[in-house]
This record gives C-alpha cells, structure tokens and sequence, in this order.
C-alpha cells in the first residue's frame, strides 16, 4: 500500500472538515435543548424530545429529502437564508455539514443531557446562595460538571458525521471535491468498474479514522472525568 | 436581628414559624421531619413561603404583604449544607473565593486570611474536595459561606455527617468563628448537647409548629418540652464562671447563683462564661448531706414541681439557687423518700458525667 494520493487526500481533508464544522455548530444548540430537555418542565416537551431523537429512527434519506426541501433553493429556509445572509446549503459542502449535524444531533443531545441529569442540583442551589446569577451558576456549575458529557456527545456525533452517507447524497448529492465525503467517495468507487481497489484503500482509511476518534473519545472522556476525582 | 414568621406548604407538609431574636446563635431544635431544613431554605430564599415576612437586621428578604421576595443571590445569607456540597471541579481555593468574587469590594467585611486563620484551611486551598476528609470539607463550606460576606449564617446540621471526634473539633471551629466574626448564626440540630453548647436563643420545632422560643437554660429545662427535647437527652443548662483550676487534679470549678461545680478540666480563663449541661440521669437526690461519698458535687437544693409520674421514673425540677435543674430518679426512690414539692434536697452530681461536649464558652 503507498501514500495517500492527491486525492484521497483531498476526500480525507473535506471529510474532517464537514464533520468539524456540523460538530461546532451543533454543540451549542445541543447544550442548549439539552439543558432545556433536562432541567424545564413545559407544554410540549415530549414534542421537542421527539423532535430531537427524529434522525435517529426516521431513514437517513427522509431527513435527507426533508433537508432539501426546507433548505433547497426554492425552500422556505433556504432562499430566505440566501436572501438575507448569502448562505446557501444545497449542493454544497455546508449542506453536507447540516446534515451531518442534523444526523448526529441526537447522540448529542442524548450523552449531554444524561451529564446534566447526574449533577446535583443543590450544588446550583448552593451557588445561587453565593451570589451567582443564573447565568453564571450554569456557566461555572452546570456546564463544568456536564463537561465528561458533552465530550461523548461531540465525538460520537463527529463519528457519525465522518459516516454519514444517506441523508447527505439526497440533500447535497455527490459532487466531487464539493460534497464527495468519504463514504460517498467508496459508495462511488464501488459503482464504477474496476473501482474496488480504490474503494479498498478508502474502506482502510474510514476504519484508521474511525479507531482514532473512538480512541480520543475515550481518552478525553477519561480525562474529563478524572479531572473531579483526581487525587 | 432575626424576625420570622411564615407560613409554607410543600405537599401537605404546613410549616409554620414565628420567632424574632437578637441572640448571635439562634439553635432550630427539632426531631427530623419537624420542618428544621424546610424553615432554613425559606430563610435562604431556596423555596418560597405563602405568607409572612422574614427580615434580618432590618433588611427585608421576604414578605408576601409587600410583595418582596429577594432572589438569593442578592439575601446574603450564608448557607451551609449538611453533605457540605462543594464545587467537585474547583480547589477549595476556588471553592474559597466563589462567592467573594461576586460581592462588590464595598460589602465586604470579612477577609480571606481571617477566615482561613480561624478554620485552620491553609494547608487545604490546593486541595480538590474529593481529597478531604467529612470535617475537612465542613470547614471548607463554612469559609466558603464567609467569604460571601452574609449578612446571616445558616448551619444546617453541619455534624450530622461526622463521626464523633470530628464533631467536637468542628464545634470548637463554630465557637471561634461566632467570636471572631460577629456574624449572627442559625444553627439547625437534633442534638441538645450542640445546641445547649452553642445556641443563645433556642427554637422547637414539631411537625412545622413553633413550639417553643427563648433562652435555651429556660426552654430546654422545662418539663412540659421534654418530650420533644428527648427522653435520653432530658437535662439542663447552667451559665456559669470559671472560678479556679484545680491544675494538680485537672479539675475546673465553675461558679453559678446557686453554688458551684466541680468538673473535669475546662480550656477556658478564669473569669470566662462557661456553659456546663447537667443530664437529668446524672443527678442523684439526698435528704440529708452526704458523707462519704466520691461525688464532688452536692448542691443545695429545692423541689419545684414533678413530672410524668406513671412510668418507672420521675422526673423532677430543682431550683438551685437562680438557676434551674432536672433531676431523673425513680418512682420508687420518689415514694420510699417522700419527696414532695418545696421540700429542700441535696442533689448530687459526679464530677465525670460532664464531658467536653457538656461544657463549652458561653
């Protein structure tokens, strides 16, 4: 096996940078429901849980076509946000990014919350008697304490995001250079004759990558746990 | 300056407080359940009361009449929790300085070094809280209380989760920090020897009522509170002077209107206020003056009133002199010395029933 070439290279790079993005900019909203979804009690709340955990049980491609038809061209949200700030989704690697942040949203959601549920609330309540505002109860409480969470929630989604196949090629399709992911790159491979070699090498890269990011999820959760007890 | 008086449910749980005091230790007496916990998070703004007023020091916190109810963050009052409840993620430096930092600099009247001087923290602040000992971390929650500059320290039951030695030693810690600081304190407890020890001003509580309030010599000698002060725990409180040491048989004499009692060694001056408890079991009754016998201390001694005279045993109020004392005897010692009221007794009290818990600075 030689080195990666120009490329793979290239396959590689736009892959990490989708799955990168889709994990910045979903983290915040995911800390968000989920301190929401944890700690409130309102009308609909069932709703919203379902809403968040969608992704994880509908087939990828409806996401995928629903994606399309909010954020198409012609969308309601999509020739809006294309109107008012110039972003456009479709056929594009940011498409590939939201629907890989979409897709791994829940896993998200699920691992922070489960952080949030474990933090004893009094110590919130002891904070407040201090003197901290809401505010700064959750930014020097809460969020510290959620902290072993939120790591686990942002790997395993940036996981997803490096596999994340069906909702992207019904949104974005499979442009080369533009939205061709990994997995869209071998699915293409496979596709074409002669192909399998090529689609090989890829399938030992995606595995490569995958085991590197379960390692550092591992490890970084490790570390943020340890940062409690650490004697 | 404390004024409460509030009415809260929770659940079908009524709790309903009224005292007012200007004690510097206000003790919350009561058996678990008696609404000692639920009064503390009203008092620190933590939950909510349907009515009344609450006012510390002519600040008013709460008050349902004038629509007040000051979130609390902005009470200043300083609570410290049973289990502690320190911030896992910081040192107990950070713990330390949590709540200094969010007082402005003009509020602040309490500093950093004192308080880490007078609980004794220096060689903790790098510490994580996961590496401290039960007292350990008590002593880190009450600093960190401190440090937020209270206007009203609250003590929730801060022994509970020690064992015995630890207990005694945090005790010594609340006495110094109430004479260094003058920070009026509230302390919640079950326990008569802590309370009598430390309280000026003595509340019971029962199933949410007000049962009781005042000096805690009267409200935890009195006969009819006896069943909510505790069968084992029945006794008395004497406010007292160290009169002299005996330093060759480590013994403390304490002078009181009414007498004086010998007691194993007290760390205190003479010319000091010392609180003693005397347990009603601890006191034996003489008609006639006793010779030859090891007991130290035999006071003079009249029979006020008695009580609860069906069971195996009857307890019975003394006046010595102005202060007032209970006595545990049986029934049959009753009757076969034909003890009755206004009768002039001699009451008998070992030096070795008073122990470091019994005796503490006033």
């Amino acid at each position: 096996m030689t080195a990666l070439t120009a490329e793979e290279i290239g396959i590689l790079l736009l892959s990490l940078r989708v799955a990168f993005v889709s994990v910045v900019f979903s983290l915040p909203v995911a800390i968000l429901v989920a301190y929401v979804l944890a700690r409130t009690d309102f009308a609909g709340k069932t709703l919203v849980d379902a809403l968040v955990h969608l992704p994880l049980v509908l087939p990828p491609v409806v996401v995928g076509f629903a994606l399309l038809v909010l954020f198409g061209k012609r969308g309601p949200l999509g020739s809006w946000l294309n109107e008012w700030f110039g972003i456009v989704f479709a056929f594009r690697w940011t498409g590939a990014a939201l629907a890989s942040a979409i897709m791994g949203f829940p896993l998200m959601v699920r691992a922070i919350r489960l952080s949030i549920d474990a933090i004893d609330r009094r110590l919130e309540t002891a904070a407040r008697t201090l003197g901290a505002s809401s505010v700064w109860v959750f930014a020097s409480i809460t969020l510290p304490l959620a902290l072993p969470g939120i790591v686990t929630g942002a790997l395993l989604s940036f996981a997803r995001a490096l596999g994340e196949f069906g909702a992207t090629i019904t949104f974005v399709s499979n442009i080369p250079g533009e939205t061709e992911t990994l997995p869209l790159a071998i699915y293409t491979f496979t596709q074409v004759p002669g192909g399998d070699s090529q689609a090989l090498r890829l399938s030992i890269l995606a595995v490569v990558l995958s085991v590197v990011a379960l390692v550092a999820s591992e490890w970084l959760t490790r570390r943020a746990h340890g940062q409690h007890d650490r004697r | 300056m404390i004024d409460v008086d509030i009415e809260q449910a929770a659940g079908d749980f009524l709790l309903r407080a009224k005292f007012a005091t200007e004690a510097p230790v206000v003790g919350l007496f009561g058996r678990s359940g008696a609404g000692k916990t639920s009064l503390v998070n009203a008092i620190a703004g933590v939950t909510t009361p349907r009515r009344g007023h609450i006012r510390v020091d002519d600040v008013t916190l709460f008050d349902s009449a004038k629509r007040v109810d000051v979130p609390p963050r902005a009470r200043r009052v300083g609570y410290v929790f049973q289990d502690a409840l320190l911030f896992p993620h910081m040192s107990v430096e950070a713990n330390l300085h949590y709540g200094l930092r969010l007082r402005p600099a003009a509020s602040r009247y309490i500093e950093p070094r004192r308080v880490i001087d007078v609980l004794g923290l220096e060689a903790l602040v790098d510490r994580k809280p996961g590496t401290l000992s039960g007292g350990e971390r008590q002593r880190v929650a009450i600093g960190r209380a401190l440090l937020a500059q209270p206007r009203l320290l609250l003590l929730d039951e801060p022994l509970a989760s020690l064992d015995v030695p630890r207990r005694t030693e945090i005790l010594d810690y609340v006495e110094r920090l109430r004479d260094e600081f003058h920070v009026p304190i509230v302390y919640v407890s079950h326990s008569v020897p802590e309370i009598t020890r430390l309280a000026d001003t003595v509340v019971i509580l029962s199933h949410g009522e007000c049962l009781a309030v005042g000096d805690v010599d009267d409200v935890m000698g009195r006969l009819d509170l006896k069943p909510h002060t505790g069968r084992y725990e029945a006794g008395s409180v004497i406010e007292t002077v160290v009169a002299g040491h005996d330093t060759a048989f480590a013994l403390t004499t304490l002078r009181f209107p009414g007498g004086e009692l010998t007691v194993p060694q007290v760390d205190a001056k003479i010319g000091e206020r010392v609180r003693a408890r005397v347990r009603a079991r601890d006191i034996s009754l003489a008609t006639e003056r006793p010779a030859g016998v090891s007991i130290l201390n035999v006071l003079d001694a009249r029979i006020v009133a008695f009580a609860d005279e069906t069971g195996p045993v009857v307890d019975l109020e003394l006046a010595v002199g102005e202060a007032r004392l209970i006595a545990r005897v049986t029934r049959r010692s009753r009757v076969r010395l034909a003890l009755r009221e206004n009768q002039d007794v001699y009451a008998l009290i070992k030096a070795v029933s008073f122990d470091q818990r019994s005796t503490g600075y006033a």
